[in-house]
């Protein structure tokens, strides 16, 4: 966990990556929502700005810092990566960049030994679908993960509690989906698995 | 100072300048969708349908036809909002005159975005900048608190002044990305900012001729006063424009004691009081700015930020002081007049000519079409440029920065 705690100056950059439909932006702005709650005053959230298509590979950003965040630039170099569809590890460069000692945090149903090895970076998996499903967070036949991820983020770094997720999460839904939403986060942060 | 304590959302700057329009009351609005601008005018519609601003939301099919309803609800005294992007406000172009030469205080969000051929939706300043010459003030926003007070300001200086004034900010950089901004408090915007009571007023009870033909030279009208001529109104508005700066700044301090923030009034500086070099941008480059003049700090050299604020009126004297000490300048546009150089560039070489102390004035085009600018792509230039200073006789030419032709 210390790699996460640092100087004041630090910010700490996060690259979420998913399709078009998933919620990536959303679980990026909740993020940050949360982040701002938990005493961090400098926190951004970004779209890849760009046209954007359902079902296409898409990216988001979050900047989370003790001081308000003057860097509006692309991510170059993330200290985690939050991966919302598996097959974005192949079809997509997700860990491009990616710090040495930071995290790739995937949904998928596989341990982080069978992601990948020898990186120095460290790998957690969380099965966000199966959790998703269980809550009943499904529409159209597809499970919505993008929130169960922000327990993954939670329990991979520390730095943010649930209850701030919590807070964020309420803004944005309905009480009953809010609900559900918050039940996905604290689920995948009890299952996840570290690397 | 705001005594209560105030709310903080973290939102887009589109949401930001919604809000701001929102709490200045606005009781016109007309808009037609352009990316990145969109989510302003819907942010705005939600407001009127759900009833929580009082405004004739009027739906136009170009953004000519938006900028002319504005043209007209201002003229028979209503507070009007507009807000576009790229070929959208190339497209009110032939209104941006009128606006201003009729002397109407509207409020116009323009989400700088680049203009097509070929198409590109993300950002440049090359839309707002290509309209300078139009007789709106410019104001480029530096993040997304600075949004929502501009505008706000905006309606101030608009109706103390009678000259329209153009909010910029940075397309998707500040457009679609969420940051915390405080939400004043209604009451104390309300104070700041009270309705609007315009000056001259289309009424069918009071029946009159505005910006009929006017002809070369002043001649008497119909009941015998002597009117200007077009070279009179265009000189008034002229003088308008150049003298509103000190508006504009004391609006910024009035602001300032109300909310307790302010942004500088014409320009604003970072760690600039000893600075030898100094960068300077209009937007949310100039932000990003100050993170490579720490950066050149570290290094070694007196860097500072020198942010313009204001691009129109061009604040002359305040940029001739602020450059006075510095060696070199480098100045960072996301805008070309093609076949010159930078527009703000060249005038600050412009304004530079009547100083005693001249620095030399480096020029980076950059960022144009969403090309990212990261912040080490600053500081090497300023390394380069130094270099330049050191080794080289001639004048260096503009530089496309992280150009890959």
């Amino acid at each position: 966990m210390s790699y996460f705690v640092k100087s004041k100056d630090d910010i700490l950059e996060i690259r979420w990556h998913g399709r078009g439909g998933q919620g990536v932006v959303s679980s990026a702005q909740i993020l940050a929502e949360a982040a701002f709650y938990e005493g961090f005053k400098g926190v951004t959230a970004a779209p890849s700005f760009g046209a954007e298509r359902r079902g296409a590979p898409i990216t988001a950003s979050t900047r989370l810092s003790p001081k308000p965040v003057r860097v509006f630039s692309q991510i170059e170099n993330p200290d985690i990566v939050i991966v919302l569809d598996e097959t974005l590890l192949t079809s997509e460069d997700a860990t491009a960049g990616l710090k040495s000692g930071g995290w790739l945090v995937v949904n998928t149903p596989k341990k982080p030994s069978q992601i990948r090895s020898g990186d120095s970076f460290s790998i957690a998996t969380a099965d966000a679908n199966s959790v998703a499903k269980e809550v009943t967070l499904v529409v159209s036949g597809a499970a919505l993960v993008n929130t169960a991820m922000l327990g993954a983020f939670v329990r991979v770094t520390g730095i943010i509690s649930l209850e701030s997720i919590r807070e964020a999460i309420a803004k944005k839904f309905s009480p009953a989906e809010a609900q559900k939403n918050f039940e996905a986060a604290r689920l995948t942060y009890e299952r996840i698995i570290l690397g | 100072m705001a005594g209560k304590k105030t709310e903080s959302l973290i939102i887009t700057g589109n949401q930001a300048a919604a809000i701001g329009a929102k709490m200045s009351r606005v009781q016109v609005i007309a808009a037609y969708p352009i990316t990145p601008q969109s989510p302003v005018t819907e942010g705005l519609s939600q407001f009127v349908e759900m009833g929580e601003l009082k405004a004739e939301y009027v739906t136009v099919e170009s953004e000519h036809s938006a900028l002319s309803v504005c043209i007209t609800a201002s003229t028979v005294g209503a507070r009007a909002f507009t807000a576009t992007s790229a070929n959208g406000l190339a497209y009110m172009c032939e209104q941006l005159h009128w606006a201003a030469g009729a002397r109407l205080p509207l409020v116009l969000a323009c989400v700088n975005r680049a203009m097509a051929a070929p198409w590109n939706i993300l950002n440049d300043q090359q839309d707002a900048m290509s309209q300078r010459d139009t007789g709106w003030i410019q104001i480029y926003a530096r993040d997304n608190q600075e949004i929502l007070d501009s505008i706000i300001q905006a309606y101030k200086i608009a109706e103390t002044v009678y000259v329209p004034v153009m909010v910029c900010y940075d397309g998707y950089i500040l457009s679609h990305t969420v940051m915390p901004v405080e939400i004043p408090r209604q009451k104390d915007v309300d104070r700041f900012l009270p309705r609007y009571k315009p000056h001259t007023i289309l009424d069918p009870s009071d029946p009159r001729n505005l910006n009929q033909v006017t002809l070369a030279n002043p001649r008497l009208n119909s009941i015998g006063s002597l009117c200007h001529g077009y070279m009179e109104l265009r000189y008034l508005l002229q003088e308008a424009i150049e003298g509103c700066s000190e508006t504009i700044v004391a609006v910024d301090r009035e602001f300032g004691e109300t909310f307790g923030r302010s942004w500088g009034g014409m320009t604003w500086s970072y760690r600039l009081e000893d600075a030898d070099l100094i960068l300077m941008a209009a937007g949310s480059l100039a932000t990003q700015a100050t993170v490579a003049a720490d950066e050149l700090r570290a290094q070694g050299y007196r860097a500072g930020v020198l942010g313009l604020r204001v691009y129109r009126p061009f604040p002359k004297q305040d940029l001739i002081e602020a450059t006075s000490k510095a060696g070199l300048v480098l100045v960072f546009d996301k805008s070309i007049s093609y076949g010159n150089e930078g527009p703000i560039c060249s005038d600050l070489k412009s304004a530079l000519y009547r100083s005693k102390s001249r620095p030399v004035v480096h020029g980076y085009i950059c960022g144009l079409g969403g090309r990212d600018i990261k912040v080490r792509e600053l500081t090497e230039a300023a390394i380069r440029s130094l270099l330049w200073v050191r080794e080289t006789e001639s004048a260096k030419p503009t530089e496309w920065l992280n150009c890959q032709i």
